[in-house]
């Protein structure tokens, strides 16, 4: 059997970090090749050598057999390698068709771009591989779902035979992930080969067919998924057992922190996206939202945090009026947010971890004194943080960028539980970990509580959901239509509550 | 690859070393032998103690408008509008020193003071014009360049002076005129305005680099999302950064008004000291060191340009063009950078 792709032996060493040590992987035609490993393992690092982006210190690459020396991107194109990265690269104020064009514009005779070929070779593409994307859409009026599908079409329209995808399920609604999955086997069809980065074992184990496992930067092997379970994928990877379900004790709610009446939030098109809804959390317990995407969780969230103004209605904390209170008031008054993009809200990518672990408290002692920074007391504080959550980087004065997707938001959950506000929202912030650190991160929530402190949990992933809540208010078209407990329910129920199924009065069994 | 700070030392350094080479290559076209005129360049920027002190002379309000940018930059905002700062903030120590009577330790502090809070409120403009509607900085400055030239032009003649183009000479109280440093310099122009430069180096340094204002100014530029979710007002620090950066480029309005000058006069054109900010501030990589030693070499090279005609025989106007050639290369330092790095690769 001949590879399409092999890397062999690769080291790619960054400033005070080993990256990649000597890794393996061997594509062949027409599979989906996994690759896992824990956040910071030289999962990205090791595709973007492949992809071009960086130079490997040792060790060859192979296309179809031939040696290749990829030294950008443009030669990786070429080869008929394409990416589609875990953090996405598009310009927003343009359309998917000058998006998917960008760089390999076609041209008339007169140097003037043939837009209307273009079209149609992007819509062309788009029905064979049933990705359903409108050619002159807007990126920033599309789903982030869509964005990913023009991510796709690009590297198809540059005549990629090899597609990467580095965590592509991580930023996508369950209902998306599974179309994702019918994109991936009809691209399988059509004779391309694909290797998926994923930290979600399941999806390893319904769309791949061998899986390459390393772990901090060195290569364990390579395994067919057909003879393996998600189990065995765990321990291989993080090098002990994990457990999926997190223990508990039962819940012991007291005093009320937050409590939500009929609030109305309009999103950035001034259409009302929370429409009179209401909520209340306890100290002590964990309250999970459960939502399709798009039913104002966001909104909502913004509108707690201080970052969107309610239209009206109350939010209250502690007894205390927070409704239109500003960002600083609100955090002051004990709320912590661990927000759903990183990488818009959670972090200063251009600042050090040490300088982003006091985003929100560097104007206070011992951070700072009549206005000076106390460097050494900030970055003791960073130190602490990294050990205590397991932040892979370098040094504390690394720059933020650096850092691989996981560990970034390791940082941020460390910042915010560290601070132990009385209201901690997590939204969404098991993305991008991998399953040893979600574990870890659900532990984490769940000491918080033991301590008398309320979480909001928002999550689109019904396992995790399940696995943390104490209760769960379900979410559709802007209001909280049922409030259930995780033991009483099902994921089939949930589902259909999400999709907006009335349940009668007092019994959560009873579905229309 | 070189370690991060050797290369950003690495950078403009060939940059400067590239354009005088370029320079060289045109002397030698144009029939004029470069080594003369170097040297002519060299004797008329350090050749003696009076072109020193005119150099220093020339630096110091150069290291002001360098900062104005460099921290404007820094904070992720462009200010081009230095320029129309400079001339309000010359016109306001020049006003405040020939209209008040003081004695020294209040009138020469009250008239820089003046300068700086004029171009700060010059530069509060575009700050909350980008702050509260989202209008572009760039934009604004420039016209606030215009406004500035024209409204000073027309207060020197119709307030300031009765239809004159020149004021008075500022009161000896207000000024910055120094005695000894002009004595130890055979009486060159030299003023305290240098001291007043090197302070506001230190100043803007310490802003940026230890204080929680310089914290969210740079934060609120890198990441206006993440700012306003760390609870930072994001529109005051828009507004905060132009201010200070104002009040830099005022200070160096006040370098001539109260130092070279002592007087402003009504000009048809800019006096380039904010556009030629924009390259030192470049040179230097927008920090208060590099600005520092960027705008003594910008100040060398026009104060030697001058001895270049008549201790080379080479024309004006082909001086003009070597300085601006080594200006490009400054402020192509991109492409140096793209060179060096390309040059590193291969080296491997
Ligand atoms: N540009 C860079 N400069 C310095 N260090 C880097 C850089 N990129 C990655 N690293 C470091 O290399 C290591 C591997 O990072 P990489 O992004 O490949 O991890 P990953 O396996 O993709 O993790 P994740 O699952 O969290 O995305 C990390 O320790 C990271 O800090
Ligand atoms: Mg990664």
């Amino acid at each position: 059997m001949e590879y399409v792709i092999e890397m062999l032996n690769i080291r790619k060493e960054f400033p005070g970090i080993v990256a990649n040590d000597n890794i393996t992987i061997q594509l062949k035609q027409g599979e989906i090749h996994a690759l896992l490993g824990e956040n910071g393992a030289g999962k990205s690092t090791l595709m973007n050598v492949l992809f071009g982006l960086y130079q490997p210190e040792q060790g060859e690459i192979r296309v179809k057999g031939k040696k290749v020396n990829i030294t950008n991107p443009n030669i990786a194109n070429d080869l008929g390698i394409g990416m589609v990265h875990q953090h996405f690269m598009l310009v927003e104020p343009f359309t998917v068709t000058q998006n998917i064009v960008l760089g390999s514009e076609p041209t008339k005779k007169t140097g003037v771009i043939n837009v209307e070929k273009a079209r149609k070779d992007i819509q062309e593409i788009s029905d064979r591989y049933g990705l359903k994307v409108d050619p002159d859409a807007k990126i920033s009026d599309i789903s982030v779902g869509m964005q990913q599908r023009v991510e796709i079409l690009k590297t198809l329209y540059r005549g990629a035979e090899v597609l990467i995808f580095d965590e592509p399920t991580a930023v996508l609604t369950p209902q998306e992930i599974n179309e994702l999955m019918e994109i991936m086997r009809s691209l399988i069809k059509e004779g391309k080969s694909i290797i998926l980065i994923t930290h979600k074992l399941k999806e390893i184990m319904e769309v791949c067919d061998r899986c390459t496992v390393i772990r901090k930067g060195k290569g364990i092997g390579t395994v067919n998924v057909a003879e393996t379970n998600t189990n065995e994928l765990a321990s291989l990877m993080v090098g002990r057992e994990v457990h999926f379900k997190t223990e508990k004790k039962q819940a012991e709610p007291k005093e009320t922190v937050l409590t939500i009446e009929n609030l109305v939030v309009k999103d950035a098109r001034k259409v009302d996206l929370v429409k009179g809804l209401n909520l209340e959390l306890r100290a002590g317990e964990i309250v999970g939202i459960a939502g399709v995407d798009g039913n104002g969780q966001s909104e909502l969230i913004e509108a707690i945090t201080g970052l969107r103004s309610a239209v009206s209605g109350k939010i209250k904390l502690n007894n205390k009026n927070i409704t239109n209170k500003s960002p600083r008031k609100v955090t002051e008054s004990g709320v912590g947010h661990i927000p759903q993009d990183r990488h818009r809200f959670g972090l200063v990518l251009d600042y050090s971890i040490g300088e982003n672990i006091v985003l929100q408290t560097y104007y206070k002692k011992p951070y700072s004194k009549a206005k000076v920074l106390n460097y050494k007391a900030i970055y003791d504080q960073a130190q602490k943080i990294i050990k205590e959550y397991d932040v892979r980087t370098p040094s504390v004065y690394t720059k933020a960028r650096a850092l691989s997707g996981g560990n970034q938001q390791k940082a941020i959950i460390g910042r915010e539980v560290d601070r132990s506000p009385d209201l901690l929202i997590a939204a969404q912030p098991t993305r991008g970990l991998d399953v040893g650190a979600i574990e870890f991160i659900h532990k984490k929530l769940i000491e918080e509580r033991d301590k008398g402190k309320a979480i909001l949990l928002i999550s689109f992933e019904l396992d995790e959901i399940m696995n943390v809540s104490d209760r769960i208010a379900v979410m559709f078209d802007g209001k909280i239509v049922a409030d259930v407990k995780p033991e009483e329910t099902s994921e089939q129920e949930l589902g259909l509550l999400m999709a907006g199924s009335q349940v009668k009065e007092g019994d959560p069994n009873a579905i229309q | 690859m070189p370690s991060n700070r050797l290369f950003t030392l690495l950078v403009p350094v060939v940059s400067v070393v590239m354009g005088l080479i370029a320079g060289a290559i045109i002397m030698h076209i144009s029939g004029f032998n470069p080594i003369d005129g170097y040297s002519a360049l060299w004797t008329g920027a350090f050749g003696d103690a009076y072109t020193i002190g005119e150099t220093i002379r020339r630096s110091a309000p150069y290291i002001l408008t360098g900062l104005s940018i460099a921290f404007a930059f820094r904070t992720g905002l462009f200010n081009i509008g230095a320029e129309g700062q400079v001339l309000v903030g010359w016109l306001a120590a020049v006003w405040v020193g020939l209209t008040i009577d003081a004695p020294m330790y209040i009138h020469l502090p009250l008239a820089i003071l003046a300068a700086a809070v004029a171009g700060g409120l010059w530069a509060f403009v575009p700050g909350i014009l980008k702050a509260k509607l989202g209008v572009h900085e760039v934009i604004v400055t420039i016209m606030m360049n215009y406004i500035a030239l024209f409204t000073t032009n027309e207060i020197i003649r119709k307030v300031l002076t009765s239809g004159q183009t020149t004021t008075d000479t500022i009161a000896g109280s207000a000024s910055l005129a120094s005695e000894w440093m002009q004595s130890i310099t055979f009486y060159s122009r030299v003023h305290y305005g240098i001291l007043i430069a090197l302070f506001a180096a230190a100043i803007m340094w310490f802003i940026i680099q230890r204080t929680t204002i310089g914290y969210e100014l740079k934060s609120v530029g890198f990441n206006q999302h993440a700012s306003r979710y760390a609870g930072m007002n994001v529109s005051k620090n828009i507004i905060l950064s132009m201010v200070i950066a104002g009040m830099f480029a005022g200070l160096a309005g006040a370098m001539e008004g109260l130092g070279t000058y002592g007087n402003m006069s009504v000009t048809a054109g800019f006096s380039n000291l904010g556009f030629d900010g924009i390259a030192v501030a470049l040179l230097g990589a927008n920090t208060a060191i590099g600005v520092v030693f960027a705008a003594f070499l910008f100040g060398a090279l026009k104060e030697g340009a001058g001895e270049m005609p008549t201790g080379a025989g080479i024309p004006t106007e082909l001086v003009d063009i070597i300085i601006a050639l080594i200006i490009f290369f400054v402020a192509s330092s991109y492409i140096i950078r793209w060179v060096i790095v390309r040059f590193k690769k291969e080296g491997k």
